[in-house]
């Protein structure tokens, strides 16, 4: 009979448990914090919080003794963490560096359909079609802010391996540069127009190398389609230019036989620019062709990946989470059984079962709580910045960089107190159920 | 052997510990299972690819276009047994999400692949419908599609007629029949003729050439020997196995193994200290025991012997678990997922590496307890001391 109460109850608590984790991972942080000083108080200002306060004391200052158990308690959370936030932190990196590259002010205009530059196709008698369409902002020279230009994917070699990976060259005209304002020559100068010459990105200087596998530097000449290229300077951008190679677009489109553009870049004029042009563009039968803003268009890219990577480590996550619970949960029993006389002796001169149980469980969220915060830290101290790149959507590769927000940080201190409450409640429970007597005569 | 119930009897000593500190070995197994599987597939999943087939590509970039009459040439190449071609479509069904490899494919394509099994009669209509398409078995039963039904794609490189709509009549569907490689059934294919005469862009242009040579060891000769027939043109080619295309475009999307191998670097941290812990306070708790043992004639040597045995044990039941889940699991995962989620099931090699690794973790784990198990000495263990 009490087996089957004692069941019940169990099952009870474990519901109860799971409504309270799912409830604690939507908890924004003010919530969290409000819970934080509500706890504070009530240790501080009743009874019980201070018979608790009491019991969590004595069983913390045990803690160095027990050090080899409990840092399983630390490590395990620790690992998770770690690994949580680095894939999350890849996610996030990935994304905030196509995002970086669109803004509201500039939109993108593509064929019909084609989704990405690589298949987009822009005949030249569409261009000034285009740049008479309402909607376009007026650069310095009074003319319409628009760049055509031709995306080209062309091989180079790898620094890592020396293998071939597909790069981007863009082709550009001079118009580029007053539409992306963020892209800065770091090293060397711009190419000049009808030379074949090269700027390349700091992203792309690192990923590659010439084919004889020296490092870029100014003055580096590259083979490109049978035709010898020559590095003049490298550009910053920090965004997903950074992973391109630029050049003079004329020359790019004869070199590979090039006679239309790919993407026209346009700015915007005022707020409800993007609504004019997309209404203009509608309204000319000519121009079958896609707008959209840039951030719109690089978001977009980044959508399916960067899921991907979220979902990828929030499952590898949540596996390794459930590992450290069983850990949690065998470090804690063993402190409860080991000091079981202890707690027996606290329950027989007064104190009740609820400050035993919040007393065990504070044990180990400390515990929690330390290890969330290692492993917060090596994610960040091995991971922010670490730069990786993957094949984007426009069968190119994209460099970006983890970024470990503290966000992501505070997130991992989340599922480190989460992973800590569910190995610490059953322990402290055991430690309330005790039978007293029993616990005191045994040795 | 003979102390088998012995060891599992300590083992089983404390049940709650053990039944803890096995699932958290199960867990650690079963990711290790899964992201394995996934690491080996990705860089081998090439070589279990046709090792007799080449890809050609231009050499300029992949996204670059071939001139068609190549293929005659190409077969001309002693070695050369069959060579057809194909051109990206890169067409979208319904929505981007439902992203499938889509392609046009010359005459003899699907000969050159033997692994897929197509009925011949299908084929044949294939070949003989003009707008005729071939699909992959699970791409087919993911969108409820039949023999018979036409399915419209939407062009995102080459439009018809002005238009983007493309439709196509399904004919065909392929099989392939081993397990491993599903995901290869999540292709559409159709007639190059068809789309050389209907697209609006492009006219004998194809991405790439599929090459059957007679004798896997001349695969580096015939490659260069095709390589050369475009040399100094303004299409120059680059030929390579199927194997090194494959392996190099999965490399592009990022490193993979890199990824893998730190994850697990964690949980196998976590995992040594976790045993390792719960085999130390097993034999804590087992002092006077073990002091009895010895007491009544068990050598110091048979001491460390059982109490490592024990923890190696632990550790191979848990890993042997876990593994087993992985298998259990992963070809679950892709089957509800009807193809969209593809993983592999467990190879040799996981199994392999996963065994070795349960051996050394179990020895390394029971090493210290066993150490110590085996210097105890008798007089003060008995006493309490």
């Amino acid at each position: 009979m009490s087996r089957t109460r004692k069941w019940l109850g169990n099952t009870g608590v474990l519901l109860a448990l799971v409504a309270g984790l799912v409830v604690w991972v939507m908890l924004p942080w003010f919530a969290v914090l409000a819970l934080v000083i509500a706890l504070a108080l009530w240790l501080a200002f009743t009874r019980s919080g201070r018979l608790t306060l009491e019991a969590a004391r004595i069983g913390i200052s045990s803690l160095p003794q027990r050090w080899g158990a409990s840092s399983v308690i630390v490590v395990g959370i620790a690992g998770v963490v770690g690994v949580l936030v680095a894939m999350l932190a890849m996610g996030a990196g990935f994304e905030s560096t196509l995002k970086q590259t669109g803004n509201d002010s500039t939109a993108i205009i593509l064929r019909g359909g084609s989704q990405a530059e690589t298949n987009s196709v822009i005949t030249r008698d569409q261009v000034p079609l285009v740049s008479a369409l309402a909607g376009i902002a007026r650069g310095a020279d009074g003319r319409p802010a628009i760049s055509a230009e031709l995306s080209q994917v062309v091989n180079m070699v790898t620094r890592a391996d020396h293998t071939d990976a597909n790069a981007q060259l863009r082709g550009v005209g001079d118009a580029a540069w007053a539409l992306r304002p963020q892209v800065k020559i770091v090293e060397g100068r711009r190419f000049e127009p009808g030379k074949r010459e090269l700027i390349i990105g700091q992203g792309a200087r690192k990923q590659y190398v010439d084919q004889q596998f020296n490092d870029l530097k100014p003055g580096t000449q590259i083979e490109l389609a049978n035709q010898v290229w020559t590095v003049v300077g490298f550009f910053a951008s920090g965004d997903s230019h950074d992973s391109e190679l630029w050049a003079d677009v004329e020359t790019l489109g004869s070199t590979y036989r090039r006679s239309a553009y790919q993407s026209i870049t346009v700015k915007l004029d005022g707020k409800d620019g993007f609504n004019k042009l997309k209404a203009a563009m509608a309204a000319d039968p000519r121009l079958k062709l896609d707008v959209d803003t840039t951030q719109h268009y690089y978001a977009k890219q980044s959508e399916n990946l960067s899921r991907f990577l979220k979902v990828l480590g929030i499952v590898i996550g949540a596996i390794m989470a459930v590992g450290a619970v069983f850990g949690a949960l065998n470090t804690m029993y063993a402190a409860v059984a080991g000091r079981a006389r202890e707690i027996a002796t606290m329950r027989a001169i007064g104190f009740r079962g609820l400050p035993v149980v919040v007393a065990v469980m504070l044990e180990t969220m400390l515990l929690a709580l330390i290890g969330g915060l290692i492993g917060g830290l090596i994610a960040w101290a091995v991971f922010n910045g670490y730069s990786v790149s993957t094949l984007g959507n426009n069968f190119s590769q994209v460099m970006f960089q983890f970024k470990v927000s503290p966000e992501l940080l505070w997130n991992g201190i989340k599922w480190a107190l989460g992973i800590g409450l569910v190995g610490g409640l059953f322990p402290a429970l055991r430690a309330a159920r005790l039978p007293v007597t029993e616990a005191l005569r045994a040795a | 052997m003979k102390y088998l119930h012995l060891i599992w009897a300590a083992l089983f000593r404390s049940k709650t510990r053990t039944f803890l500190t096995l699932l958290s070995v199960i867990t650690a197994f079963l990711l290790f299972g899964m992201l394995d599987s996934v690491r080996v597939a990705f860089s081998s999943s090439a070589n279990v690819a046709g090792t007799n087939r080449l890809i050609t590509t231009s050499k300029l970039s992949i996204t670059q276009s071939l001139p068609y009459r190549l293929q005659s040439q190409i077969e001309s190449v002693p070695g050369v047994k069959k060579a057809s071609y194909a051109t990206w479509f890169g067409g979208i069904y319904q929505d981007p999400k439902n992203f499938f490899p889509n392609f046009a494919v010359g005459p003899g394509y699907m000969e050159l692949y033997p692994e897929y099994v197509v009925p011949p009669e299908q084929l044949k209509a294939f070949y003989a419908t003009q707008d005729g398409a071939i699909v992959g078995e699970q791409l087919a039963q993911k969108h409820g599609w039949k023999i018979g039904d036409t399915i419209p794609l939407q062009a995102t490189i080459f439009p018809t007629k002005g238009s983007n709509n493309w439709n196509f009549k399904l004919v065909a569907i392929y099989r392939v029949s081993d397990n491993k490689r599903k995901g290869e059934e999540n292709t559409l294919m159709f007639n190059w003729k068809y789309f050389d005469e209907a697209n609006d862009y492009i006219k004998g242009q194809v991405h790439w050439y599929v090459i059957d040579v007679a004798n896997a060891d001349q695969s580096n000769q015939v490659a260069q020997a095709i390589d050369k027939l475009s040399d100094n043109s303004d299409h120059e080619t680059k030929t390579q196995t199927e194997a090194a295309f494959n392996q190099a475009f999965f490399k592009q999307i990022g490193d993979i193994g890199m990824i893998v191998t730190s994850i697990m670097g964690a949980v196998f941290f976590t995992l040594l200290l976790l045993t390792g812990n719960t085999m130390a306070q097993a034999v804590r708790e087992r002092i006077p025991e073990l002091a009895v043992l010895k007491t009544i004639g068990f050598s110091n040597r048979s001491v460390l012997w059982l109490v490592l045995a024990e923890a190696t044990l632990l550790v191979v039941l848990g890993g042997l678990i876990g593994l087993g889940l992985a298998a259990l699991i992963m070809p679950g995962v892709s089957s509800a997922s009807r193809g969209l989620i593809q993983l592999p099931s467990v190879p040799a090699a996981t199994w392999g590496l996963g065994l070795a690794l349960m051996l050394i973790i179990g020895v390394v784990v029971g090493l210290l307890p066993a150490l110590r198990a085996m210097r105890l000495n008798i007089v003060d263990a008995l006493a309490g001391r």
